[in-house]
């Protein structure tokens, strides 16, 4: 399954990821309609510190305990690898805040959670992290 | 505070309604130039500090900033203008030699683009090279001057080392210090990969990047710095450098910030210190002695690999290349004085020396009109921008060409001309690490090989419309040139025709 | 005969069913539940109360999950005895189902200490299950002055669930704070004042003496109490009695090993009705969350169809949440105490032992608490980490580069 690496030999901690991410979940056209005046709720998120910086998501793990932990069936791993969540079903209890050993799972600021889900709903398509970072730092492939 | 004389020659301009404060603008600026305010809650930059670079224009997402010339000016004076003024004031304030890179800025005449190239028509009918083969492969060294055969047939010549090129582009001499490690690996990486030569310049090879001598020259200049056995026999050839087009006449400067620990050993040098090559080799004081250490190289390396001598493009240029000629040397590479640089004093960069395009037309037509044009190669840089470029230097006599310049663009460079501050944006002319993992030689190494195969590319075209399917039959093929807007004496030197003619 | 039958639909049903099926795709497989209802995560109740969440969406799984996993369900039937020799279950129906493997997920009840007049209140409801939640819905108005007893997680999450909906919620509680199984007192005094802040009216340190009549009570101070709903959230008692009968091994719960087998061969048991290995103290005990149910149910479901897949990682953590006030706790409070943060919104403390991190309450501030749980959960030797900087917050920054290569560029 192809999932989204992020090599923090290359990361410059600019945070593209972080809006482009907002951008291509926001479900609008233009970004600055998008992300003007808002404080962004991304999927990725980029740890800085020392010089060192590089961004974190949902690994998808092929055994996630987000899924197991959840108290309403809300997050599931579907049959191509990727860990989704039905917001619709998700109460906001942060069980999977509590379990997910890379913090990858955050508040979406509408009082349920939300995670990296590819982009493969959204308007990107694919990886918007991917497709935004400006020197391949982050990579979409199969390892 | 004292006035301050030196004025922003920029603006930045930044769209309020499309800024959506990501920020990425300040922590992009190696320069500081951009803040966000928390109070007043919107991005302010200060252009007293930008340098002009566009890494932050090229990188927000919401295109929300250019900069833009200031059109604050001082008193119109055709005599002295903004430039010269704010010269003054600068040393007047410091007392220096004023500093710059890159090339020559200043408007002085571009002769490749006063010449153009011809194209066939009805007879000797043009070539389509996604039809026909097309040959860019090129060959330097010195070429023999007839073929001898044994009773046999078989060929008794012995073939001097050539270096094999897949087109005729090479990346020019950029020192590890003067530019960063991941710029130099995308350098290594992309002549690798294309078949093609860069050039370590004065500054040693990285142990990490001898896997990729066999596509490397190592250069050999008056500091001698990282100069080893290894070293000599880690590429395919060795330059000696005499000159550089955008400082002839005078050695190098590598400010000792740039001498971080690895750059300290890889040129054999103490952390920290500047590193100074002097204006002369203190071996060499004449054609003599350059021979003799073109053959101490030659013998160091076997005589397996050929040596090229690199000078600048100066006024007696002809004469000093006839001299290389009989030095040795394989290959004589000439840099114009549109040529870059790390660092050089801006009224040397400025004024001294003289256009590749006459250099090479006169060295050209000498080594001819001497009969040694065999005995060596001609490569030829500083400044060519183009595939174009390329061509009409073909057409003019050299073998190949030098970039260094145009490949810094392609990994990103914008010209801000501020490689000596040390803190390119862009991680290429840069130790800073922060700064120097901004250039992932991944994405560094594949524009370079797009660029050199677009322009490949484009000289293949441009061959098969002159009707001509060889670099070999394009070299010194002058009737393919005609020159605009010359005078007679500029035609006479490039041994041109006018357009008409 | 059934190759497997389970007793129980609830979460560690869930479990031991995904577990079975990794491994054996066939076998029969019989759930046999006394709550009429698709399996659900109990603590989704007060959700529903409030309208986060409603009944047709608290299906813990799609609504085809039995029929994917090829399951027979017999609900609202109680299970009455188990005859191991036999190995065959008795229902309440009378049908006798034998069975070649045996879950007990059987859960816990509402414990509700003798109260003297109890049976004077004519509304009354524990608070456990959809059924409690739904009569306690109908029992409830904007007029209505509620009465809980227990300040746990149990009866907070009814108040959250509710306060919106009723005049006024008086909490008593026998213990003297808020919260006492999971938080420390500077905790629970935070939560109580911000519950206190939301109108909760709070009377801890004491219990009800008597109801007086089917509304009112004195407490053992002899406060008098209004009230027109009461909700028993005292406690819970896990249901160990099927197996106790039998002969099986129960502590105070069930003893299982951790693949969840029972001291009585092929039966399992997982989920409220067993005790665990707390690796966080290194102590058995009754863990009663979700998370170790599913974890219990679906090792011993692993096992039942042969596999081996140990529980091992069992400890307390709880996520629970007051409207905007988030609260992640895990592990135990034991070694030494290292405050973090304690201002009026937020309160954050880690607990390490041995170069441990043995356990944390975050209050407040949540975001990214698994990166904690994760230290105690594969218990992480401290000095291998920067422990100043990752006890600011929880970070990937704060382990070795060749940790983070691991963990962050492969596939896992």
């Amino acid at each position: 399954m192809k999932r989204v690496y992020v090599n923090e030999k290359w990361c410059l901690g600019c945070r593209l990821c972080e809006y482009n991410c907002a951008f291509a979940n926001s479900g609008m056209d233009d970004m600055v309609k998008a992300l003007k005046d808002v404080e962004i709720n991304p999927r990725i998120k980029v740890e800085k510190a020392n010089g060192i910086s590089f961004a974190v998501q949902c690994r998808h793990c092929k055994d996630p305990l987000c899924v197991k932990v959840c108290i309403a069936g809300a997050l599931h791993l579907d049959e191509d690898g990727v860990i989704r969540i039905n917001q619709d079903k998700c109460v906001g209890c942060h069980s999977c805040v509590m379990a997910c050993p890379y913090g990858a799972i955050m508040p979406s600021g509408h009082g349920v959670m939300q995670k990296c889900e590819l982009c493969l709903q959204n308007s990107s398509k694919e990886p918007a992290c991917v497709k935004g970072c400006p020197n391949k730092a982050i990579v979409y492939e199969e390892r | 505070m004292a006035i301050n004389f030196v004025e922003p020659l920029y603006e930045i301009v930044r769209d309020q309604t499309r800024c959506i404060k990501c920020r990425v603008c300040e922590n992009q600026c190696a320069n500081e130039v951009h803040r966000y305010d928390k109070d007043l809650k919107v991005m302010l930059s200060d252009e007293t500090k930008c340098v002009n670079c566009h890494r932050c224009v090229a990188l927000c997402p919401t295109h929300a900033l250019k900069i833009v010339k200031s059109n604050n000016s001082f008193k119109e004076n055709a005599n002295w203008t903004q430039s010269s003024l704010l010269a003054i004031y600068q040393q007047a304030a410091t007392g220096g030699v004023l500093l710059s890179s890159m090339g020559n800025p200043e408007p002085q005449p571009v002769y490749w683009d006063k010449i153009l190239i011809n194209a066939s028509q009805v007879t000797n009918p043009p070539i389509d090279p996604l039809r026909e083969p097309m040959e860019t492969r090129t060959f330097l060294g010195a070429k023999p001057k007839d073929i001898e055969r044994d009773e046999n047939g078989e060929i008794k010549t012995k073939m001097p080392p050539q270096l094999e090129l897949s087109t005729p582009i090479m990346f020019s001499a950029m020192s590890y210090g003067s530019i960063s490690y991941n710029a130099h690996e995308s350098l290594a990486r992309a002549a690798t990969e294309l078949g093609i030569l860069y050039n370590t310049g004065e500054g040693g090879l990285h142990e990490d990047f001898y896997k990729y001598g066999a596509n490397t020259i190592v250069q050999v200049a008056s500091g001698r710095f990282g100069v080893s056995k290894d070293f000599l026999s880690a590429g395919a050839a060795i330059e000696i450098k005499m000159g550089q087009g955008a400082k002839p006449g005078i050695g190098g400067h590598l400010p000792g910030q740039k001498v971080v620990a690895d750059v300290s050993k890889t040129r054999m040098i103490p952390e920290g210190s500047d590193a100074i090559s002097p204006a002369p080799h203190h071996d060499i004081y004449s054609i003599e002695d350059l021979r003799q250490l073109v053959f101490s190289l030659k013998e160091a390396s076997d005589y397996k690999k050929p040596v090229i001598v690199k000078i600048a493009a100066v006024h007696n240029v002809a004469v000093i290349a006839s001299g290389v000629a009989r030095s040795g040397a394989d290959i004589i590479a000439i840099d114009g004085f549109r040529g870059g640089t790390g660092a050089a004093p801006t009224r040397i960069r400025d004024n001294v020396g003289i256009p590749i395009e006459l250099a090479l037309a006169a060295v050209d037509k000498r080594l001819r009109d001497e009969g040694i044009r065999d005995n060596v190669s001609i490569v030829v840089g500083g400044s060519i921008r183009s595939s174009a470029d390329v061509v009409k230097a073909i057409a003019l006599g050299a073998d190949a060409c030098y970039i260094a310049t145009g490949a810094l663009v392609a990994m990103g460079c914008h010209l801000c001309r501020s490689c000596h501050l040390g803190r390119c944006n862009w991680g290429i002319a840069t130790q800073r690490p922060d700064l120097t993992k901004r250039l992932n030689p991944e994405v560094g190494s594949q524009r370079l090989v797009n660029l050199i195969q677009a322009w490949t590319h484009e000289i293949k075209e441009m061959m098969g419309g002159m009707g001509i399917n060889s670099i070999e039959a394009l070299r010194g093929n002058r009737l393919m040139l005609r020159g605009i807007g010359l005078t007679e004496k500029e035609l006479e030197i490039l041994g041109i025709k006018h357009a008409g003619e | 005969m059934k190759d497997y039958v389970i007793i129980g639909n609830s979460i560690a049903a869930v479990g031991c069913i995904e577990g079975i099926r990794k491994i054996d795709k066939d076998g029969s497989i019989l759930v046999i539940g006394n709550e009429n209802h698709f399996v659900y995560g109990r603590p989704l109740i007060s959700y529903m109360l409030m309208g986060k969440t409603s009944l047709d969406k608290m299906n813990y799984r799609d609504e085809n999950f039995y029929d994917v996993n090829k399951v027979e369900t017999k609900l609202g039937v109680e299970v009455v005895s188990i005859d191991k020799d036999a190995k065959a279950v008795k229902l309440s129906t009378g049908d006798v189902i034998e069975y070649k493997k045996l879950m007990l997920a059987t859960g816990s009840r509402p414990f509700l200490p003798p109260m003297k007049g109890i049976e004077l209140v004519e509304k009354r409801t524990s608070f456990m299950s959809i059924d409690d939640a739904l009569k306690l819905d109908k029992m409830i108005s904007k007029d209505e002055d509620v009465l809980i007893i227990g300040a746990g997680l149990i009866g907070l999450k009814c108040v959250e669930g509710i306060l919106d909906k009723v005049k006024s919620i008086t909490v008593v509680d026998l213990a003297n704070r808020v919260l006492p199984s999971i938080l420390d007192e500077k905790g629970s005094e935070l939560v109580k004042k911000y519950l206190e802040s939301k109108g909760v009216k709070f009377i801890l340190g004491e219990s009800i003496g008597e109801f007086t009549s089917s509304t009112t009570a004195t407490t053992t101070t002899g406060k008098e109490l209004t009230f027109g709903t009461l909700v028993t959230a005292v406690g819970v008692k896990p249901n160990t009695s099927l197996l106790q009968d039998i002969g099986g091994k129960v502590n105070r719960g069930i003893v299982v090993d951790q693949n969840g087998k029972t001291s009585i061969d092929d039966i399992y048991a997982g989920g409220d009705c067993v005790e665990s290995i707390d690796i966080s103290c290194d102590t058995q005990r009754i863990l009663a969350i979700l998370p170790n149910a599913y974890f219990q149910g679906r090792s011993a479901g692993i096992s039942m169809a042969g596999g081996d897949e140990p529980f091992d990682k069992a400890m307390p953590m709880n996520s629970i949440g007051f409207f905007d006030l988030h609260i992640i706790t895990a592990g135990s409070y034991i070694g030494d105490k290292d405050v973090v943060l304690d201002d009026e919104d937020n309160y954050k403390v880690l607990f390490t032992k041995d170069n441990l991190l043995v356990g944390f309450i975050l209050i407040g501030d949540v975001k990214r608490a698994g990166i904690y749980t994760n230290l105690i959960r594969n218990k992480t030797p401290l000095d291998t980490i920067d422990y100043s900087l990752i006890r600011t917050n929880p970070q990937l920054m704060a382990f070795s580069y060749k940790h983070r290569q691991e963990q962050l560029g492969r596939a896992h």
